[in-house]
């Protein structure tokens, strides 16, 4: 019959169905049964895919952007200034931090007149983006490698600064964030926040 | 019947309890396992070595559940259903030989409770009271998917169980003994039924599927359809008895097919091995949990490879399949018999 049009297939992937009769093999579905226990034995045998969390890890990139990290200098002060670049940079809005003056006796604990006596980041709002680590012009707040733990209650999530800072003994590398490719765009004094 | 006797036939009824328990108890972990492994996973190896503590952790979960009864279920019926599922599932292991004889002392210790003369009979009648557990649990909860559920296993085992029973019968015709320990004693060494029934224990292997509502015949509690079939409206433990009694079941469907079809606890060159009659005994025990764990990872093994019947193909399956080519079976094998008769 010639006036059915043979619509030719655009894809290129049309198949025509076939409803045509089962042979007595196939009816009895003895031998697709056994087939389909050879397949499955095969994956008994396979290499599991299963991640066996806690103890291993799945590979992450260099630069991955995870719980971050207020950094100390060379001399263990802490290097925010509290200028709030961070906070005002942050598009979910998760930073939050007061500011004070340095005391006299204090020249040991923070670099710069003024810091953070307050610092808190939500972890539930923060979308790891790292805004706030361009932001900042003193070097203080980076993203690192590590994973925000999980845990039971909302007001958890909020880290203060006993959680952020780096401890004096313990430092942070953050070394895989600051590439040179990054330092030469922070000194770069054709970007605005640099000038 | 002295003293002894009866104490010997406590212990060991209170030993093949505790078996079948630990059997079925390890089934689920081994379920998992499977499972897990046929789908490239590790399945749970947490609670120690290859999760060996899991049941133990699932039980005390499921006893530390909510126990939740539904406001206008039967509460007799409805605690009788698990009760009763579980009761008769424990019963079957009573009649299964589970090995040959002990002597100690002069006198013999049969590894088998009860020989009845109508071993295979008493299974039967056991296995279709079975149903009883489910249909009871499932009406008592008064909900539309636990009826539905109960309804389809209650039709489900009565289809299965024709053609199961005709197979069975060709085996009787052959050993011309009901008595479960007089057919395993025919399949001495290598004898296996196996080898003259192939096609009995086909139907008898589907059926077993059929009778303890596995995969892919699990239609009574298919999640897809009936949320979870007759145990919709079951919590904690009770729920945790029909989880529980499809394992006992699974582990005594594998007994019955070794001790059908497989010879028991015979196994090949018995004869050969010249060991004393313990010690082929204790070797014969093992060999016959052996192939029982076989039939238990296979009925595994099926349940994650085949997906489940429509209810359609399920009925269409059981008679007009099965039965017929359970007819044919007889026939033929009555056919035999008789000219080897007469020959």
């Amino acid at each position: 019959m010639s006036d059915k049009p043979n619509i030719a297939s655009l894809s290129g992937r049309k198949k025509v169905v076939s409803n045509k009769k089962m042979t007595f093999m196939e009816m009895i579905y003895l031998p697709a049964i056994i087939g389909g226990f050879g397949i499955t034995l095969s994956h008994f045998f396979k290499k599991k895919v299963t991640l066996q969390y806690p103890e291993e890890t799945k590979p992450r990139s260099e630069i991955y952007r995870g719980m971050h990290v207020l950094k100390r200098d060379d001399e263990g002060r802490e290097r925010c200034t509290a200028c709030g670049l961070c906070a005002i940079s942050c598009p979910a809005e998760a930073i939050t931090m007061i500011a004070a003056e340095r005391k006299e006796e204090e020249m040991n604990l923070y670099r710069e007149e003024k810091y953070a006596s307050m610092y808190e980041i939500n972890m539930l709002r923060c979308i790891f983006c790292g805004l706030c680590e361009e932001a900042c012009p003193k070097e203080a707040i980076f993203l690192t490698d590590r994973i925000v733990s999980s845990d039971l209650h909302r007001g958890d999530f909020i880290y203060g600064k006993d959680l952020l800072v780096e401890p004096v003994d313990q430092r942070i590398d953050i070394s895989h964030r600051q590439t040179p490719e990054v330092l030469k765009f922070k000194l770069d004094k054709n970007q605005s926040h640099n000038s | 019947m002295d003293g002894t006797y009866i104490l010997y036939k406590f212990i060991l009824a209170s030993a093949i309890l505790l078996i079948s328990l630990l059997v079925a108890m390890y089934s689920t972990l081994l379920e998992r396992k499977v499972a897990a492994f046929f789908q490239d996973r590790l399945g749970p190896n947490r609670a120690g070595i290859f999760g060996i503590f899991q049941p133990l952790a699932d039980g005390l979960k499921l006893f530390f559940k909510e126990e939740f009864m539904p406001g206008d279920a039967d509460k007799f019926l409805y605690i009788l259903g698990p009760s009763l599922t579980m009761m008769i599932a424990l019963l079957t292991s009573a009649v299964i030989p589970w090995g040959n004889s002990l002597v100690i002392g002069g006198a013999e210790y049969s590894l088998q409770v009860a020989d009845v003369n109508v071993g295979v009979l008493y299974v039967f009648a056991i296995l279709s009271i079975g149903v009883y557990g489910i249909m009871i649990g499932g009406w008592a909860s008064n909900n539309k998917y636990a009826l539905i559920g109960a309804v389809r296993a209650a039709s489900q085992m009565i289809s299965y169980e024709l053609a199961m029973s005709m197979t069975i019968i060709a085996i009787v015709m052959m050993s011309g003994s009901l008595s479960l320990k007089d057919m395993v004693e025919q399949q001495h060494g290598m004898n296996w039924n196996v080898w003259y029934q192939p096609l009995g224990f086909l139907i008898f292997l589907v059926c077993a599927f059929a009778e303890c509502n596995r995969s892919p015949f699990d239609l009574p509690e298919c999640e897809t359809e009936l949320i979870g079939g007759y145990h919709t409206e079951y919590s904690s433990m009770k729920l945790g008895f029909y989880l529980f009694a499809e394992y006992i079941n699974m582990f005594i469907s594998s007994a019955m097919i070794a001790t059908l079809f497989f010879g028991g606890y015979n196994f090949p060159f018995m004869d050969d091995l010249h060991l004393s009659h313990n010690v082929i005994t204790i070797i014969g025990s093992l060999v016959f949990f052996v192939k029982i764990a076989f039939f238990v990872f296979f009925f595994m093994w099926v349940r994650w490879t085949l997906p489940r019947f429509r209810y359609d193909q399920l009925m269409r399956l059981g008679w007009k399949s099965l039965l017929p080519l359970a007819i044919v079976n007889m026939i033929i094998t009555g056919l035999v018999i008789m000219i080897k008769h007469h020959l």
